[in-house]
């Protein structure tokens, strides 16, 4: 019996296209323990979301997941087949999607969406009691049974983005993943959303990966964070240590960037641009912008090691033990 | 003395009934440049104020004046210049270019609309220019198109537009809310500069009052079409008198540890579900709610010079009209 619920191994997910091949994903290592909340941060084409979507297995044509190993729990989700991963979606390990408004159908009830996945999951129960569930779920988000009777269109943005919680945890799932999931509501609404997501996650003891660049929120939600740039996982730690003390130059940056009460009119920007997926620099991928830059940092890929107890980085800096500050 | 911007009771009803903008009243003086941020929610009519301050909406009630002018009565003069000195930024980076032209275009219709530019290389040098002042170098961006520049390059070079134009007033509606977290300075510290460098007052539209706290000196709180609560935006981030005002403050995402989310239970109505009465607009979700509440919307209180609230909890603090609400911008 393993402590996780979940361990990825030098995950490597890749896009065959025209212009070459794209490394959204490269070498991606970390593990979930039942019950955790990670958050995961990155720029957009930092391969946030295409992690999320190869943890589901959804990656489409031209992409494939290149290599590496899924394990949720003892079963490795990269053998399985179409149909067998198709019940494992939904049940085992789901997705909260980040655009709520075009997530449901339009033409369903809220109800009868959340009843639709778990009759294709044969959970072997009667159509009543599925509905029964379907309104369980909507109560663990805080939804009016009314609501389960009403269409897309009567709800509000917020309303909305419950619903599609409560699809995906209506079968009780060990992982959920959040892509970005308030990213278009207002702050009130945001701050709902994510409390309701938080308790779920306690009561139902799922471990909830928050896909997202709101560092604020991270802070917030998350015990452990997870920071990706350019298709690589340049730190992973607990909140805390993240940041108080980070480790990799490009997190102490975002850091940096954040406005914060105290410091009013003070902007810190990380400069310079990401670079592209399909066309990465030899060794480090953030030696372009890197302010610590060295001459390693150019040839040779640092590894990503345990530097401090739970608290992993990948950056040449810290070859020769961490320098305390 | 004319006002550079002017809003006198602006009431915008949509078809249906929708009343987004209700009564605002407010200006902005030209002598000293600021930012002002208009902060509210989804559907707190921003947007709409931020068009009715652009011309593209007039208002259904009330006015709008630009240099004491009404916008609606603009000769074709007048109008020229009202287009010429107040410049835009809108929130998607993507949108504003057409796909099958190169970047420069945006710069070159300016141009030649407005005569800028004698000749092409004087035109040329004065593109590079702007595009030097929002950070950016030229040899990176002329003669792209829009889908090979990031987002965060695509916001700038709007910038860098808007600024070729010397503008009085600038109009920026979200403009970092589809940027990432990283690039969001650089973009804030060039609207900043504009103000500085070039006397430029700014109307900063956002839900987001981070970044609203950090960019501006003066902001409006709308909710429903209302001003909730306005001024001095140090004192009002950091000493919200309005409970809505907290409510938004207390919900922000702190990237900070030691300031977590308020664990006070907050009353779930959303907003596109709450009530609206014939008193206080934010009635059916306010904590602190009285009777004299759902009676009649109450009045401005001056909070002290620097800060009023929409507030019945105020209601021993004198009033403000308000039509003088921009005396609280100087």
């Amino acid at each position: 019996m393993s402590d996780y619920v979940l361990r990825v191994k030098d995950l490597d997910v890749q896009y065959y296209t025209d212009a070459g091949v794209v490394y959204a994903n490269n070498k991606i290592n970390f593990d979930l323990k039942p019950g955790e909340r990670l958050g995961l941060v990155g720029e957009s084409g930092s391969g946030k979301s295409t992690m999320a979507l190869a943890l589901l297995r959804m990656i489409k044509p031209p992409g494939k997941i290149a290599g590496g190993q899924l394990l949720l729990g003892a079963t490795d989700l990269t053998k399985l087949s179409e149909e067998e991963m198709r019940q494992t979606r939904g049940k085992d390990i789901s997705m909260i999607p980040q655009g709520a408004m075009n997530s449901l159908n339009p033409i369903m009830r809220i109800k009868d969406q959340i009843v639709d996945g778990m009759v294709d999951h044969n959970l072997g129960l009667s159509r009543s009691v599925l509905e029964e569930r379907a309104y369980d779920a909507l109560d663990v988000v805080e939804l009016d049974r009314k609501v389960g009777r009403m269409y897309p269109h009567e709800l509000s943005g917020g309303m909305k983005q419950r619903a599609c919680i409560a699809i995906s945890v209506a079968m009780h799932p060990k992982v959920i993943i959040a892509d970005e999931p308030t990213s278009a509501l207002d702050v009130v609404t945001q701050r709902k959303v994510m409390q309701t997501i938080t308790r779920l996650q306690e009561e139902l003891g799922s471990a909830v990966i928050l896909i997202g660049h709101d560092m604020g929120l991270m802070a917030q939600f998350a015990t452990r964070m997870a920071v990706m740039y350019a298709g690589s996982l340049v730190e992973l730690g607990s909140v805390r240590d993240i940041f108080t003390e980070a480790l990799h130059p490009y997190t102490e940056m975002l850091i940096d960037s954040l406005p914060t009460i105290g410091k009013r009119g003070i902007f810190k920007g990380i400069p310079g641009i990401t670079p592209l997926l399909r066309d990465l620099p030899t060794g480090c991928v953030f030696n372009t912008r890197c302010p610590k830059v060295m001459d390693i940092c150019r040839t040779k890929t640092p590894a990503y090691k345990e530097y401090r107890p739970s608290h992993w980085a990948a950056c040449h800096l810290h070859e020769d033990g961490v320098a305390k500050k | 003395m004319n006002h550079l911007l002017e809003l006198k009771n602006a009431t915008k009803t949509y078809k249906g009934g929708t009343v987004a903008l209700d009564n605002v009243s407010f200006f902005i003086d030209a002598e000293a440049p600021s930012i002002i941020a208009v902060a509210g929610e989804s559907g707190s009519g921003k947007t709409t104020l931020g068009m009715m301050a652009l011309g593209f909406l007039d208002p259904s009630k009330g006015d709008v004046l630009y240099k004491g002018k009404n916008l609606r009565t603009l000769s074709g003069q007048e109008q020229t210049n009202f287009r010429k000195e107040v410049q835009a930024v809108f929130q998607d980076p993507f949108a504003v270019y057409n796909p099958f032209y190169k970047v420069d275009h945006i710069f070159e219709v300016g141009i030649r609309n407005f005569k800028l530019a004698k000749s092409g290389a004087e035109a040329r040098r004065k593109i590079e220019e702007a595009l030097v002042s929002v950070g950016l170098r030229p040899e990176e961006t002329l003669g792209r198109f829009p889908h090979q520049l990031s987002g965060g390059q695509r916001q700038r070079l709007v910038v860098a537009r808007a600024l070729l134009f010397r503008p009085q007033l600038l109009m920026a509606d979200e403009p970092v809310s589809m940027v990432d977290a990283s690039l969001r300075a650089t973009i804030l510290e060039s609207l900043r500069k504009m103000k500085e460098e070039y006397q430029i007052t700014i109307l900063y539209i956002t839900h987001d009052l981070t970044t609203a706290y950090h960019v501006c000196d003066h902001i409006i709180v709308l909710y429903k079409g209302s001003v909730m609560e306005a001024g001095d935006v140090e004192s009002v981030v950091a000493n919200p008198q309005h409970p809505y005002t907290q409510l938004l403050i207390d919900s922000i995402p702190w990237p900070d540890l030691s300031r977590q989310w308020g664990q006070q239970e907050i009353n779930a109505i959303d907003a596109e579900t709450a009530r609206i009465g014939k008193g206080c607009k934010f009635a059916s979700r306010c904590p602190h709610v009285m009777e004299k509440c759902s009676q009649s919307p109450p009045p401005l209180y001056q909070i002290d010079e620097n800060q009023v609230a929409a507030c019945f909890l105020y209601e021993d603090k004198p009033t403000l009209a308000g039509e003088e609400l921009g005396q609280l911008f100087k």
